[in-house]
C-alpha cells in the first residue's frame, strides 16, 4: 500500500491517478499510523510553504514525516518543504535535505516560474547511478512548474539550470524528491514512479 | 553550463461541443473530429507537451457538464491539460482543477468582470490561471491605421479593449500565461500573428501561447524564432493528420528550435 500525505496541496489527484493508471493500491490520509504502515509514502504538493508547513505541523505531521523510515517521495513543493528553510513566506520547513529554498531571481528573458518542460539534469555527467534512475536518461526532460527552487548541495542527485543551478532531485537515506512532476512527465515520469515503487 | 534549455511546447488544442471534439474554421463550419479521451491519449503517446480543452459553446450555453469530462480525461492522461470554455466563477474553477485539470483558461468571463482574474490566482495560484484573449487586427474608423482589438463570446463580440493594454492588465492581476488567438489567421493555415506574438512576449513576463494560423512546420520555426512565444497552439493539423505531432518535433528539431522529443 502507499500512502499519499493528505494536506491542503493541490495536485493530489495527479499523483492519485498516475499510481492507479500504474495499478498499484494507494490511499490518501492524513493519519499518522497509516503513514507509518505504508509501504512507502509520496508527499506531493503544490501551494505555499507557510500555508503548508503549518497545517502539517497543526497535525503534527511533520514530526512524523521527518521519522518516516520506507522510502518517501517528494514532489515539487514536498521536496522544498523537505528542506530546512523557505524563502517562501520565510519557512522553516522539515529540514530533511540540508540545503535552502530561494526564489528565482528576475530576468530579463528567462520568465518566472519556471514552467514547461526542461531536461532532469543540464549536464549530461550529472547522471546518477540512483535507482530512481534506472532506464531513464538523466537528460531526459519532465514537466516543472516553480518559482522557488532548492540550492544544490551533496543530496542533490541532479541539478538542473535555469537561470540558476537548482536540484531537481534528492535523496538522502529513505527519502528521495523531485522538483518536477512525474506523474505529468509522460513516460519518463511514468518510469520514474515505477523506480520509486521497486525501491 | 547551458542556461536554458526549456523546450518550447506544443499544444494540440481540442474543441469541445457536446462532449465531442470540433474544429471551426474561422469559428464557424464545425467538424466532428471525434472522441476527447481517445484523442488524448494518443496526443500524450504522441509527445505532446500540453493539451487544452475548450468548450467553445459555453460562453453561450452556460454549461457545467465539463467536470465529468475533465475526471475522465485526467485519469487517462500522464501530461498536463487545460480546460477553458464557460468558467466565469472561481467554483467552477475549482472544481474542474480538484476534478484534475492542472490549469484552467477564461476568456468573456475575465473581460466582462477582471477581478476574476485576481481571484482565480489568489484561490489556485497564477500557475493555473490562463487567461486566453481571441484578438482581431481592425482597421480605426475613418483612417488608414489599424488596431488589435479583444472580441468575445467566441469571436463574437468586439470590446474595447485594446489587446496588449489587456494582456499587461491580465498579467497585473496574476494571470500566469496568455493563450493569444488571431482571429485574422486562425483557420487560415497560413501562419502564425507573429508581430503581436513577438511584441505581447517581449513585453510581458508571463509565457504566451500562440494560437491560430498554424499550418505546416515552417510556421512553427519562424513562432519561435520570431518571437519569444513559449507555447503553439494548434487543432485541426493535428487532429486532422495533417501533420502528426511527432512529425512537427522532429523538424523542429532538425531546424533548431528546443523541443522535447
Amino acid at each position: 500500500m502507499i500512502a499519499i500525505v493528505k494536506y491542503n496541496a493541490g495536485n493530489i489527484g495527479s499523483v492519485t491517478n498516475a499510481l492507479n493508471r500504474l495499478g498499484v493500491d494507494n490511499i490518501v490520509t492524513d493519519d499518522p499510523k497509516e503513514l507509518q504502515a505504508a509501504d512507502k509514502v509520496i508527499f506531493p504538493g503544490v501551494g505555499e510553504a507557510s500555508t503548508a508547513m503549518k497545517y502539517l505541523k497543526e497535525r503534527g505531521l511533520d514530526k512524523v514525516i521527518k521519522e518516516l523510515t520506507q522510502p518517501v517521495l517528494g514532489i515539487c513543493l514536498g521536496m522544498q518543504l523537505m528542506c530546512t528553510y523557505s524563502e517562501e513566506g520565510s519557512t522553516d520547513c522539515l529540514g530533511i535535505f540540508d540545503t535552502i529554498v530561494k526564489k528565482f531571481p528576475d530576468n530579463p528573458t528567462l520568465k518566472v516560474p519556471h514552467m514547461g518542460w526542461n531536461n532532469i539534469a543540464s549536464e549530461p555527467s550529472n547522471g546518477s547511478s540512483s535507482p530512481l534512475l534506472k532506464n531513464i536518461d538523466s537528460q531526459d526532460d519532465v514537466y516543472y512548474v516553480h518559482s522557488y527552487y532548492a540550492v544544490p548541495n551533496e543530496d542533490s542527485l541532479a541539478v538542473c539550470n535555469y537561470i540558476n543551478p537548482f536540484a531537481s532531485m534528492m535523496n538522502k537515506g529513505n527519502f528521495y524528491a523531485t522538483q518536477f512532476h512525474p506523474e505529468k512527465s509522460a513516460q519518463v515520469g511514468e518510469q520514474l514512479l515505477t523506480n520509486f515503487l521497486n525501491l | 553550463m547551458q542556461n536554458n534549455m526549456l523546450k518550447k511546447r506544443i499544444i494540440p488544442c481540442l474543441d469541445i461541443k457536446d462532449g465531442r471534439t470540433v474544429k471551426g474554421i474561422n469559428f464557424v463550419g464545425l467538424r466532428d473530429a471525434g472522441d476527447p479521451v481517445e484523442l488524448a491519449k494518443q496526443y500524450a503517446l504522441q509527445g505532446a507537451d500540453e493539451l487544452c480543452f475548450l468548450d467553445i459553446t459555453a460562453t453561450i450555453e452556460k454549461r457545467e457538464t465539463l467536470v465529468p469530462l475533465v475526471k475522465e480525461i485526467a485519469s487517462v492522461l500522464n501530461i498536463p491539460f487545460t480546460v477553458g470554455g464557460g468558467i466565469n466563477d472561481v467554483k467552477l474553477a475549482k472544481e474542474i482543477i480538484k476534478a484534475g485539470a492542472d490549469k484552467i483558461a477564461v476568456n468573456s468571463a475575465a473581460v466582462k468582470r477582471p477581478e476574476l482574474i485576481n481571484e482565480l490566482a489568489q484561490e489556485l495560484g497564477s500557475q493555473c490561471v490562463v487567461v486566453a484573449v481571441d484578438t482581431k487586427l481592425i482597421e480605426v474608423d475613418n483612417t488608414d491605421k489599424s488596431t488589435n482589438k479583444v472580441f468575445i463570446g467566441g469571436g463574437r463580440f468586439e470590446t474595447d479593449k485594446e489587446t496588449i493594454t489587456w494582456c499587461k492588465e491580465c498579467e497585473t492581476r496574476g494571470a500566469g500565461e496568455i493563450l493569444l488567438t488571431s482571429m485574422n489567421h486562425d483557420g487560415t493555415k497560413n501562419g502564425f500573428a507573429l508581430e503581436i506574438t513577438d511584441v505581447l512576449s517581449r513585453e510581458l513576463n508571463i509565457p504566451i501561447i500562440a494560437s491560430g494560423g498554424g499550418g505546416n512546420t515552417q510556421h512553427f520555426v519562424d513562432l519561435f524564432s520570431k518571437t519569444h512565444a513559449s507555447a503553439g497552439l494548434a487543432a485541426s493539423i493535428f487532429h486532422f493528420g495533417e501533420l502528426p505531432v511527432p512529425d512537427l518535433k522532429n523538424q523542429l528539431n532538425e531546424a533548431g528550435v528546443a523541443v522535447r522529443i
